[in-house]
């Protein structure tokens, strides 16, 4: 919506920005069935092993846990840029983007080098149902992360040039929904594939 | 790798088909195809073709192209059952009909896919298109852009589904693909491939239709529509796109994991390597059995509509329909599994899954009651849109009640994979959600395109459809009953089935016959549209404000946005007489975009490129997405304004016989 017909229809865009905002909500939810339906897969096959290595053969708690905290710590860099957005400062508000980006990029490379080491070994996903179901899951995931940093890339550019505008700001806010939401689903794989895993051979 | 795998990747000379047939079929439609295009240049029509339609944001203009595709498609599925009857009618003893067994599978398996993601699909998104804004009084859907997106995804898995007609082969493997017969191991052809790629960009599509709906139910009604003033077919639209937005996630990832299976060798579902393929029995039902009530919904907030109307009476036990709506959508999750009674979940589970599919009966019967109740002692008016509905109300409870018989697993032992169940699920699919779609058709053509269809014509097209039905289908339960199952390409002349199969394809073709009708029915009143004209706005004397605006419905819908007061709002606003509303202002509506054609166009690339293993083209069409979308989250959507003279010089011309607009 363009500036002028803003200040001519104020309810109308108010109105617009609440509709935009339900229907990222109903996409996240889909998404949530999608990924609902890797982890019913997940639970499935967990102990299809056949033949080759269970979870708790080659997950690395540790390793896992760093990634953790680097993606936990990217969702506090995601929070600082919304706070800095509401105050109305651009620059920090891409000061902190550029911080969660950085985050995001190295959660990825993590999780890169982790499968590069399984894959090497031969324990890849098409080693047995299990690492399918694994790889996929955690993939999935992966690239949702990877999509994010795509999205606060041209984030970061949109509000270089034009500054905290209010179509901005929703897409601003619709992406730390989407950040948040991957830290969801995050949390969700610790615990039910690595921690569970782990615990529960 | 060479640089002929690398440019081509599956793709060679050999995977043209030869068969004449298939060759037959290819080759009308490449020439069905070229001679469209020849025409549209031959009149000159690129031009408005390209900015008044595959560019617009319009939702009535969408839901037009929306029903074009669909009927294209409809005519593929529909050849594609003429095949298949003829098949059926000749292939016993000694004969081996006109297909080879091969052939005959990837018919059943493209008939299947086409008639539900392409016909059903299409016709359901294209009629809620053209009348679910105008029913809450809203002058768009809330994603105008993302609309024409969806619904050019769906268009490039339609193209890329007929594809197989011309490059390679389908899909043998039945309209759900189960594997193992599905995997790589025993479909080496890229025929699971097309059915995978084809569903997905289509489904994508559906999905982002969903959200685009529900968020238009909730977001967009007028004002004073509260929940329980909402016309019959919001509610049923509401209770179906909710089914879309959280079971197409799950078509999506279990697709998607078929095609890991297949091309990158892993094991979610093969035999061997640790894979479970009843998980994906398991999960594709998971998405279909709601599916069928996505179709079936909308269908019957048609005829709550249609029956209250041609009634002349109010819809019969309003909330008791809308929990009949919210009772479906929440036990449609519950019942998936009597898909497979036979996969020997045990007793417990086949009991609790067999309940819920006989309660899910309950709230379907209820409607039933309430179109009845609704009728009693009303001056019924029966025009065509009135037909189907007496068509459907006979046939559709006949195939419920073959549903509640498959419901028991003890009886579905014996009646599993037989023609009986493709008797029952035909009944519903056609006389429940086809019928329901031809009267929602009928019923607001005239409010789409400002002149009501012919009559005579639409009765010819419905006894035709009726009676070539019955013929159709009542033989399959018989030799449902008989032993015979689905997916026969042969069978034993002893066995004394040939006569019904005869008598079905017969059937079919008076079906065939039924559609040429509602072509010719559109032609006729075409042809006719000066007389047929509608100048009221309301030609059935309706009762939801869609009839309240003039014919053919504005591009801004509602010069004025209309506050509702009571349910059947537009009678209420006659009942009491009240006369329009003329404080005329200017409206902004949403500018026409370009790039959902485009994004549709990379992701068909995709697809093509994934099917095909052309991974240069699958990148590309990838990446071109990508940035297209970026570059549309960077274009600030552009708006014009219809000024308030404007808006009042149409209001009166399409009303005003004398002013004559040219249709």
């Amino acid at each position: 919506m363009t500036n002028e017909t803003l200040a001519q229809f104020p309810e109308e865009a108010k109105n617009e920005d609440s509709a935009v905002v339900f229907g990222f909500w109903m996409y996240l939810m889909g998404d949530f069935i999608l990924f609902a339906g890797l982890f019913a897969t997940y639970a499935v096959l967990r102990n299809n092993t056949f033949g080759g290595p269970a979870g708790s053969a080659i997950f690395n708690l540790p390793f896992v846990l760093i990634e953790t905290l680097v993606l936990l710590t990217s969702s506090f860099t995601c929070g600082l840029s919304l706070l800095a957005a509401r105050k109305g400062e651009a620059r920090r508000v891409v000061g902190w983007l550029i911080a969660t980006v950085v985050l995001g990029l190295s959660f990825a490379a993590l999780e890169i080098s982790e499968f590069t080491r399984l894959v090497m070994a031969g324990n890849g996903p098409q080693r047995s149902g299990f690492l399918s179901a694994y790889f996929t899951l955690v993939e999935v995931h992966g690239l949702h992360v990877l999509i994010g940093c795509l999205w606060v890339v041209a984030l970061i550019v949109a509000i270089s040039i034009r500054g905290l505008t209010r179509s901005n700001m929703r897409k601003l806010a619709l992406w730390s929904l989407f950040w948040h939401f991957l830290e969801i689903v995050w949390i969700f794989i610790f615990v039910i594939v690595y921690l569970l895993g782990v615990m529960y051979p | 790798m060479t640089w002929n795998t690398f440019i081509f990747g599956n793709l060679s000379w050999s995977v043209f088909p030869t068969n004449a047939i298939a060759v037959g079929g290819g080759v009308f439609m490449v020439v069905a195809f070229v001679v469209v295009l020849a025409l549209i240049t031959y009149f000159k029509w690129w031009k408005s073709l390209w900015n008044n339609w595959l560019t617009s944001v319009d939702h009535k203009r969408i839901g037009i192209m929306y029903l074009i595709v669909a009927t294209v498609m409809l005519v593929r599925g529909g050849a594609d059952a003429l095949l298949l009857r003829t098949q059926q009618a000749t292939s016993v003893g000694a004969s081996n009909g006109i297909l080879s067994s091969n052939h005959f599978q990837q018919i059943f398996s493209a008939h299947g896919s086409i008639m539900i993601f392409f016909v059903a699909m299409g016709f359901m998104f294209g009629l809620i298109n053209l009348v679910l804004p105008l029913q809450i009084g809203s002058r768009d859907v809330a994603f105008p852009f993302l609309n024409n997106t969806s619904f050019w995804l769906f268009a490039a898995g339609a193209v890329l589904i007929n594809f197989s007609l011309i490059v390679g082969d389908f899909s043998a493997a039945g309209w759900l693909s189960y594997p193992p017969l599905s995997e790589l191991a025993y479909s080496p052809t890229t025929g699971v491939d097309y059915w995978i790629w084809s569903l997905q960009i289509g489904g994508i599509g559906s999905l982002l239709s969903g959200i685009n709906f529900l968020v238009t139910i909730v977001k967009k009604r007028c004002q004073g529509m509260t929940p329980m003033k909402m016309p019959m077919f919001v509610w049923t639209v509401l209770g179906s796109m909710s089914l879309v937005v959280f079971a197409f996630p799950i078509l999506t990832a279990t697709l998607a994991l078929l095609w890991l299976d297949r091309t990158l060798g892993m094991h979610f579902f093969t035999a061997g390597g640790g894979g479970n393929m009843m998980m994906y029995v398991n999960l594709i039902w998971a998405w279909g059995h709601p599916e069928v009530y996505i179709l079936v919904l909308p269908a019957f907030g048609i005829f709550s509509e249609v029956v209250a109307v041609f009634s002349g009476k109010k819809l019969a036990g309003y909330a008791s329909m809308v929990g009949s709506v919210i009772a479906i959508v929440c036990l449609s999750w519950f019942v998936w599994l009597h898909h497979f009674f036979t996969m020997g979940a045990g007793a417990d589970v086949n009991t609790f899954f067999g309940i819920m599919t006989a309660v899910i009966a309950i709230p379907t019967g209820v409607k039933i009651f309430n179109w009845i109740f609704t009728m009693y002692r009303g001056r019924i008016r029966f025009l065509t849109p009135m037909l189907w509905f007496m068509g459907f109300a006979v046939l559709f409870t006949i195939g419920g009640v073959a549903g509640v018989v498959l419901a028991e697993p003890a009886a579905d032992y014996q009646l599993h994979n037989s023609l009986f169940l493709v008797a029952h699920f035909h009944t519903m699919i056609v006389s429940g959600v086809l019928f329901g779609y031809f009267a929602g058709f009928t019923y607001w053509f005239p409010k789409i395109f400002g002149f009501t269809l012919n009559e005579r014509w639409g009765r010819r097209a419905f006894w035709a459809w009726l009676v070539g039905f019955i013929l159709a289908f009542v033989p399959l339960y018989i030799l449902g009953f008989m032993g015979a199952t689905r997916r026969l390409d042969h069978y034993s002349a002893s066995l004394g089935w040939q006569p019904l199969f005869i008598v079905a394809g017969i059937g079919t073709l008076i079906i065939a016959l039924g559609f040429i009708f509602q072509l010719v029915q559109v032609v006729v009143s075409i042809r006719n549209r000066k007389a047929a004209r509608d100048y009221s706005g309301d030609p059935w004397d309706g009762r939801t404000l869609e009839w309240s605006i003039p014919s053919p419905a504005p591009v801004y819908n509602f010069a004025v946005l209309p506050v509702v007061e009571a349910r059947d709002a537009f009678w209420n606003t006659k009942q009491e007489g009240k006369s329009r509303e003329t404080n005329f202002k200017d409206i902004r509506m949403p500018e026409n975009s370009a790039l959902g054609i485009l994004i549709a166009l990379f992701v068909f690339f995709f697809g093509f490129g994934a099917v095909w293993h052309m991974w240069w083209l699958a990148s590309l069409g990838l990446l071109g997405s990508i940035v297209t979308v970026i570059a549309r989250t960077f274009a600030e959507p552009e708006e014009y304004v219809i000024s308030a003279t404007e808006v009042a010089l149409t209001e009166s011309s399409l009303r005003d016989p004398s002013a004559a607009i040219a249709l």
